[in-house]
């Protein structure tokens, strides 16, 4: 085997292994649309943030706006904090109100915004305090259980 | 010491996995001269070329090359050492990725920053010497076992050494091969001034080139002398290993417990 | 006679067991010396060129045409099972994560060690048997740093390439069977494998699997073959062992790289 041609053949090996790689990352994983440049941090507190993780989409009106970047537990007042990154083009009044929900019955849990009329809007590290819990299955169903049979003592 | 010897073995033992292998060695190799370590298989001839060439070490006892204790050098020295040392393997262990030509030129390549035209000048020298100039670029696949024996020689001086190795230089070569070869092995001494040590058993071939016999058996060297002196010998082992007799000093049978008491003792045994 | 028999027996065992520890050790120790004398290998970049053709160029059309048929069956198989529950639209996201998660290193990382392991260990225990590395060592050339090394590396350096090649063509193998044949939606195929595959925890993950697969299988491949027995017996044997124990390790490792992975999320 002549140098040249051997060269020439590792070269292209490493040519569209390095393309196998570049189509991963931006045709199948998310790097092209997890990293929009601009970011601001948003931070808001919960009562109880069900099965939220890092990373779990922020949206508004269905739209991706953000993700949430880190979640941590305030001892002062028993309550989750979370950040989010959000996505600087988009920018929301100062009553929007947080909900975690839930994508389908099983699915992945995500925030969502929902906006409200206010003329002042939220800047970087701003803490939102209106939010809404997530739904805890367990809960209720426990509560539909004791309804019903508060219902039937009745 | 003399400067004349160029390699010096004094009271050399050597044990593999606790058996023994050579039990005090003395050899005197002088500057110039063809040496031949003869002996059975297996009884320490190629263990003490890898002693001399720094692939083993003894257990007991001195190696001395070109007056440097090869036991004693650590690796850059040894392999310093290596470079003025040739040797040629059994089978020519030529490097079979490559072709004759990049066989001959590899210690070129790899020891020195020598321009192309002046390594190709030097390889097509030694294969000259060997008569296989028309054959550099062949791969060795395509050479017949003499011609990779020759090869493999043209490889060893390369570097012009100063002491060349033979190990079974003979081994299953035709009666032409053979004889090339071992006029070869006189030829590129006389011509470089260098010294041989060649390992075989083929006593008849041998004994035409070689000045200096020694004759090792189990470990010990039995007999030594020139090729005449081993001519005229009358000690029984070198007797019976020129004459190639089947049954001598060296028995036929493997050692074993008297055949009576085998049969009595392992029949029950038997699985 | 029957204490004789299993005083026997353990001290067999005892033997066998310090011996694989040795070996253990051996083995180490031989890695060790083949990355501190990776100058040459690097140094010298064509002999690693050369070998990453035979190891990596060699392997390509195995490596591809499995990926390609491994993926098409995740696309069938994804398909029927996903559709009883209604979301065929998520057999992007399977095919994908299960590629790139795990089929893609591990499969290839097995392909690779049957396809230019062996090679490797036969090609270095062939040269064992013919004194080739004994001669090198007499010409002052040290076989770990001439031979060793550059196996070694071009091993490394082509295992995750190949990985990454399979996982692609295995999720075109799946686009292939559920986009175009089974008919399911080409948009959601593609918007819901990239909404649930994420760059750092599932590729840069795989590949981080597959380079270490790569240097698992390139030390038992250079291992074996550098420590073989110099016979034809001897080569066999070490090319056997070669894909047997670098198999085992393989797996072996996947499961404690998914554990450390994978553990959180």
């Amino acid at each position: 085997m002549n140098r040249a041609t051997l060269d020439l053949w590792v070269g292209f090996f490493v040519a569209i292994g390095l393309a196998a790689l570049l189509f991963l990352a931006l045709k199948v994983g998310n790097l092209a649309s997890s990293n929009v440049g601009e970011t601001y941090t948003l931070q808001a507190e919960f009562d109880n943030i069900g099965g939220l993780k890092v990373r779990a989409p922020v949206k508004s009106a269905g739209v991706v706006v953000g993700r949430v970047a880190d979640i941590r537990f305030d001892p002062e007042t028993y309550r989750a904090v979370v950040s989010m990154k959000m996505d600087a083009r988009y920018k929301f009044p100062r009553d929007t109100i947080l909900t975690i929900n839930t994508s389908g019955i099983l699915g992945e849990q995500y925030i969502g915004f929902e906006v409200g009329g206010d003329t002042a809007m939220l800047k970087d590290g701003d803490m939102v305090k209106k939010t809404q819990s997530a739904v805890v299955l367990e809960k209720l169903i426990s509560q539909f259980m004791f309804n019903k049979a508060q219902e039937d003592k009745k | 010491m003399s400067s004349e010897l160029l390699v010096k073995l004094t009271d050399v033992n050597f044990t593999y996995d606790r058996r023994p292998v050579l039990k005090g060695i003395n050899m005197q190799i002088p500057r110039g001269k063809v040496v031949a370590i003869m002996g059975l298989s297996g009884c320490g001839k190629t263990t003490t070329l890898r002693l001399i060439g720094g692939q083993l070490r003894a257990t007991a006892g001195e190696v001395l090359v070109a007056g440097k204790n090869v036991g004693e050098l650590d690796s850059d020295e040894l392999y310093a050492l290596r470079r003025r040392m040739g040797m040629l393997f059994q089978f020519g262990a030529l490097f079979t990725d490559m072709s004759v030509y990049d066989n001959v030129a590899f210690q070129l390549h790899e020891h020195t920053d020598l321009p192309e035209e002046l390594v190709r000048d030097m390889v097509m020298m030694k294969l000259h010497a060997v008569g296989l100039r028309g054959a550099h670029d062949l791969m060795p696949s395509e050479l017949s076992g003499g011609m990779a024996r020759r090869v493999a020689l043209a490889r060893a001086i390369a570097l012009d050494p100063l002491l060349i190795m033979y190990d079974e230089p003979f081994a299953g070569l035709d009666p032409i091969s053979l004889s090339i070869v071992g006029e070869l092995i006189r030829t590129l001494n006389n011509a470089l001034g260098i010294s041989s040590i060649v390992v075989t058993h083929d006593i008849q071939e041998s004994l035409k080139i070689v000045d200096y016999v020694y004759f090792v058996s189990e470990g010990r060297i039995v007999a030594e002398g020139t090729p005449a002196d081993i001519r005229k010998s009358d000690q029984p082992y070198v007797h019976q290993f020129i004459w190639g007799e089947a049954d001598g000093p060296v028995s036929y049978h493997y050692p074993a417990r008297p055949f009576g008491e085998q049969i009595y003792r392992e029949a029950p045994r038997a699985r | 006679m029957r204490d004789d028999f299993f005083s026997g027996g353990l001290r067999g065992l005892g033997r066998r067991v310090t011996d694989r520890v040795w070996r253990l050790g051996f083995a180490a120790r031989f890695l060790l010396a083949t990355i501190r004398y990776s100058t040459v290998a690097f140094g010298r970049f064509g002999l690693t060129i050369r070998e990453i053709y035979f190891t990596g160029v060699l392997s390509l059309i195995i490596i591809l045409v499995s990926g390609l048929f491994v993926g098409m069956v995740l696309g069938l198989q994804g398909y029927d099972t996903l559709q009883r529950y209604g979301s065929s639209e998520a057999l992007g996201i399977l095919v994908a994560l299960s590629l790139v998660r795990e089929l893609g290193p591990v499969v290839a990382a097995l392909l690779f060690a049957s396809r230019a392991g062996s090679a490797i260990t036969a090609e270095i225990g062939l040269m064992k048997a013919t004194e080739q590395l004994s001669a090198m060592e007499m010409m002052a050339v040290d076989p770990i740093a001439r031979v060793v090394a550059p196996r070694f590396w071009a091993g490394v350096i082509s295992m995750p390439l190949l990985a990454a090649l399979f996982s692609a063509l295995g999720i075109f193998g799946g686009y292939l069977v559920g986009v175009q044949l089974i008919g399911v939606d080409e948009g959601s195929f593609w918007s819901q494998m990239q909404a649930s595959v994420d760059f750092r925890e599932d590729i840069v993950n795989g590949v981080i699997k597959s380079a270490v697969f790569g240097v698992i299988i390139s030390w038992i491949a250079v291992f074996e073959g550098y420590d073989c027995e110099p016979t034809a017996e001897g080569v066999s044997g070490a090319t056997t062992r070669t894909v047997v124990t670098s198999s085992l390790a393989i797996l072996a490792a996947d499961f404690i790289l998914t554990a450390l992975m994978f553990r959180g999320a």
